[in-house]
């Protein structure tokens, strides 16, 4: 019975923060954030030369074969520096639907590929939780057709995998003709969404409706655990900050931490906060070990992290005063990356709603209903 | 991460559920707070000790079951005592706080004389700290002893005195260094309830229960042995109580057992025919709430792993008493809403559901408030956790009572 993070967990956060300081701090991000792009070749290289990108590939397949909860406390340093890089898409969710759903020789292709860090790939999931007015997929003989919406990592990647319907998944180069990407600005620039409309562009299926749709599921709970941990490592930094800060700055001839009235503001992200660390690693800790309770706890995990985090995204600017609502102090990319990660595969109410029909709390009519909108 | 527990807290797991299948009918449900032990408790309290299931590490020359400390084996006793919704014995201010304090500072002759006693539920206490003028600042309490014919001679007020009102014996704070630091002045005494000097009177809660009293001390006469500690060190063998306290209250079980019964009342209570389930802003409250035990149920078993390897769990372990009792106080909030009109019965009307939902929605602000407010505990991990700055002290007349310039 041991509860917490190993020593090589431990070691591994280490070394990404050493990296994080030395070769990718806030002035770096905030240069790569202004193209927009979500990905930068050097920072790429050099988490290549960590090994992260190799931390869900199994041995054979040239990865490291490690444990999910490994990648989301990966997920979760590098949103302590809100580090622009194409990893919850190609790291995270792309090697779920390869080893779910991918043939021998799709896996043989792929998988080394996304340990190397030779290639990225953008992640069209999100219709599996609600399907915005015009968002819909098609196959017609082989050739897609229609529009996905919020494709994660969309404007870096140089492959797509996109879900059409519930049960068909689909591998597309991003240089395919009839395939057009458009950007979808959103609040964090150091991520990238986009919008991908399709007119008969030519793609690979991956797997059997069975092993399509089982490998959507785990895509879903596999994002929905990364993003929980990038929202707890974005707000541990935020709160990390806010009582520098607060130590430093002196007002009416007394740091403002003095305050009471700060130091409870401080207590309570610090209160809420911390017990995520346990909800977030047990979470991703289903994922592979416990696998019945993973899609809950994925729901849970989402769905709470969003709340604190939005609270501790709030709090820690207020207690910077001004300089908080200032691009000086860089507050706010923290700040964007948690309403990134809450609005993402699911807001908190949405999540919520699927944990009850998992629990059975809520008759077959409405978990049809749900399923319903979520199948389009 | 490696959740497993060894092979033989296994055997150990099964048989606490076997026992508590045979024997759950025997378990109590009358509330301790308001009465004394009934025989039912009592012959409860001693099959448990038997069995080690409760004062399980207290000595056998104490009366207890003298089992080495096992972190893993009390966390299984409580949990599936909790799951199974039974007492794992009497929890009270002796049992759970005055016993840990004697076996870690009190004599041998204390220990003979107070423990066995106390743990078969014969020997009630009360905890004598609070005072008027010393609530959260306890150490500025009045109460005071001097010292006469090797007795000590006590006078001044107790509040707040949960049992006293049927308690044999109390453990209290009395100043007796007048002159020395106030935490320095203070002893920590053993007097029994019914020594000349001593006026008892029940203070009604908002539950409207008597469950804690007013308790004047004018020249009680006690033996000056009947002391834990050295004079003046009764501030360190308060805190030594106090750790045990604080230890105790906002456990995620008991958390976790409410949302269960919250989770069953959404189910079964229908309104124009739909159970309340259905209520979708109903629905979303609940499970905000399950997203908070679930954070606070792990955040116990790496606390617990954190004892286990004997280090200091730091933050996690102080946001417990703070997180646990709001959250228990929220969901009773919730199931008073779910039966809204019937939501506000009360003392057993008719349509009031079992659940006593108010009394709890009650009784939980009293947790809040007792065992170090909340704005205390958010003081602790401020200050201790965040390393912010302490708060200033002032002197006595610093501020003007009253408001006025
Ligand atoms: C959008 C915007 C527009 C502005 N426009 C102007 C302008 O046009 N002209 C101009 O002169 N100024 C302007 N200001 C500045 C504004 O007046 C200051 O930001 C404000 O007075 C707070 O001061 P500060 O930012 O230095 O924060 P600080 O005073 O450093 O406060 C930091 C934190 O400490 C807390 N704090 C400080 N003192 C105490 C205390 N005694 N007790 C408890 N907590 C305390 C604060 O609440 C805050 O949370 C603007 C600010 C903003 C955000
Ligand atoms: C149900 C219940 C049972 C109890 N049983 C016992 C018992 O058996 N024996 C016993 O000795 N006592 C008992 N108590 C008393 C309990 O320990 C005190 O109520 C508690 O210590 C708070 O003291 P107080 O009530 O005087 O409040 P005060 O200390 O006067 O506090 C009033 C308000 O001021 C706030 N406050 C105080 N100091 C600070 C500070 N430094 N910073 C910020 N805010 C502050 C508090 O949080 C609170 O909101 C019990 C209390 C309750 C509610």
């Amino acid at each position: 019975m041991d509860f917490g993070l190993s020593d090589e967990q431990k070691q591994l956060i280490e070394s990404l923060r050493r990296f994080i300081s030395q070769q990718a701090p806030l002035d770096t991000v905030r240069e790569v954030a202004k193209t927009n792009q979500g990905y930068d070749p050097d920072i790429h290289q050099g988490l290549v030369d960590l090994g992260i990108y190799s931390i869900l590939v199994p041995e054979e397949y040239g990865g490291a074969g490690l444990t999910f909860l490994d990648a989301a406390v990966v997920q979760e340093t590098l949103a302590g520096g809100v580090i622009p890089s194409t990893y919850l898409g190609t790291s995270i969710i792309a090697p779920t639907l390869f080893q779910v759903a991918g043939n021998d020789a799709q896996k043989a292709e792929w998988l080394p590929k996304i340990s190397a860090g030779e290639c990225r790939i953008g992640v069209g999931i999100s219709e599996l939780c609600g399907a915005r007015a015009g968002a819909k997929l098609t196959l017609n003989a082989g050739k897609l057709q229609g529009k996905v919406l919020s494709v994660i990592d969309a404007m870096a990647a140089d492959t797509y995998l996109v879900a059409v319907g519930r049960d068909t998944l689909a591998l597309v180069d991003a240089k395919s003709p009839g395939l057009k990407v458009t950007q979808m600005t959103g609040i964090d620039r150091t991520r990238s969404l986009g919008e991908l409309t399709f007119n008969d562009v030519a793609c690979e299926l991956m797997g059997e409706p069975a092993a399509a749709s089982a490998a959507l599921e785990q895509a879903l709970i596999a994002g929905r655990i990364a993003l929980a941990a990038d929202t707890l490592g974005a707000a541990q930094e935020m709160l990390r900050r806010t009582l520098e800060y607060a130590q430093q700055r002196e007002q009416f001839n007394r740091p403002i931490a003095s305050f009471q009235s700060l130091k409870h503001l401080c207590a309570d992200m610090a209160a809420n906060l911390e017990p995520c660390r346990s909800l977030v690693w047990y979470a991703a800790h289903t994922f592979d070990q416990r696998p019945e309770e993973a899609a809950l706890m994925a729901c849970h995990a989402k769905a709470h992290l969003a709340e604190v985090g939005t609270m501790v995204a709030r709090t820690s600017t207020e207690v910077f005063g001004g300089m908080g609502f200032t691009d000086l102090m860089g507050l706010h990319y923290w700040f964007k990356r948690i309403g990134f990660n809450r609005q993402v595969l699911g807001g908190p109410e949405h999540v919520r709603d699927e944990a009850a029909i998992l629990q059975g709390w809520v008759p077959e009519n409405h978990a049809k209903g749900v399923a319903a909108y979520a199948s389009y | 991460m490696d959740l497993s527990y060894p092979e033989k807290y296994k055997a150990f797991r099964q048989e606490v559920i076997d026992f508590l299948k045979q024997n759950a009918n025997l378990a109590p449900t009358a509330d301790f707070r308001l009465h004394r032990p009934d025989q039912k408790w009592l012959d409860w309290q001693a099959l448990l000790i038997e069995k080690g299931y409760t004062a399980r590490t207290v000595p056998k020359q104490y009366g207890g079951y003298g089992a080495e400390p096992d972190i893993l084996a009390e966390s299984i006793l409580t949990e599936e005592f909790s799951r199974a919704g039974v007492s794992q014995g009497l929890d009270n201010q002796g049992t759970s706080m005055l016993v840990p304090t004697l076996l870690e500072v009190g004599t041998e002759a204390q220990r003979q004389q107070w423990v066995p006693g106390t743990i078969r539920g014969e020997i009630i206490w009360a905890q004598g700290y609070s005072e008027p003028s010393a609530g959260s600042d306890l150490a500025s309490l009045k109460t005071h002893a001097r010292v006469e014919d090797g007795h000590f001679i006590i006078n001044g007020q107790k509040i707040w005195t949960s049992s006293a009102q049927f308690a044999d014996m109390i453990f209290i704070l009395v100043r007796t260094e007048p002159d020395a630091p106030k935490h320095k002045g203070i002893s920590y005494l053993l007097m029994p309830m019914d020594l000349p000097g001593i006026d008892i009177r029940p203070l009604v809660t908002m539950t409207g229960d008597a469950t804690f009293n007013e308790v004047f001390l004018t020249d009680v006469k006690l033996p000056v042995d009947q002391i834990v500690g050295k004079r003046g060190d009764g501030w360190q063998v308060a805190n030594v109580t106090l750790k045990y306290e604080r230890g105790k209250l906002g456990n995620p079980r008991e958390a976790q057992q409410r949302f269960e019964r919250l989770v069953d009342l959404m189910q079964q209570e229908t309104i124009n025919g739909t159970p309340l389930m259905e209520n979708a802003v109903l629905r979303d409250r609940l499970l905000r709430l399950q997203g908070r035990i679930l954070a606070m149920t792990y955040n116990g078993q790496r606390v617990l792993s954190s004892d286990l390897k004997g280090e200091n769990p730091g933050l996690a372990g102080m946001l417990i008493k703070l997180n646990g009792t709001w959250l228990n106080h929220e969901l009773a909030g919730l199931a008073i809403d779910v039966l809204g009109e019937l939501g506000i019965l009360y003392d057993n009307s008719p349509y009031e559901n079992e659940g006593d939902w108010q009394r709890k929605y009650m009784f939980d602000l009293g947790l809040m408030i007792g065992g170090g407010s909340t704005q205390i505990q958010k003081n602790i991990i401020a200050e201790r956790a965040l390393g912010m700055p302490k708060e200033p002290k002032y002197a006595p007349g610093d501020f003007p009572i009253g408001g006025g310039n």
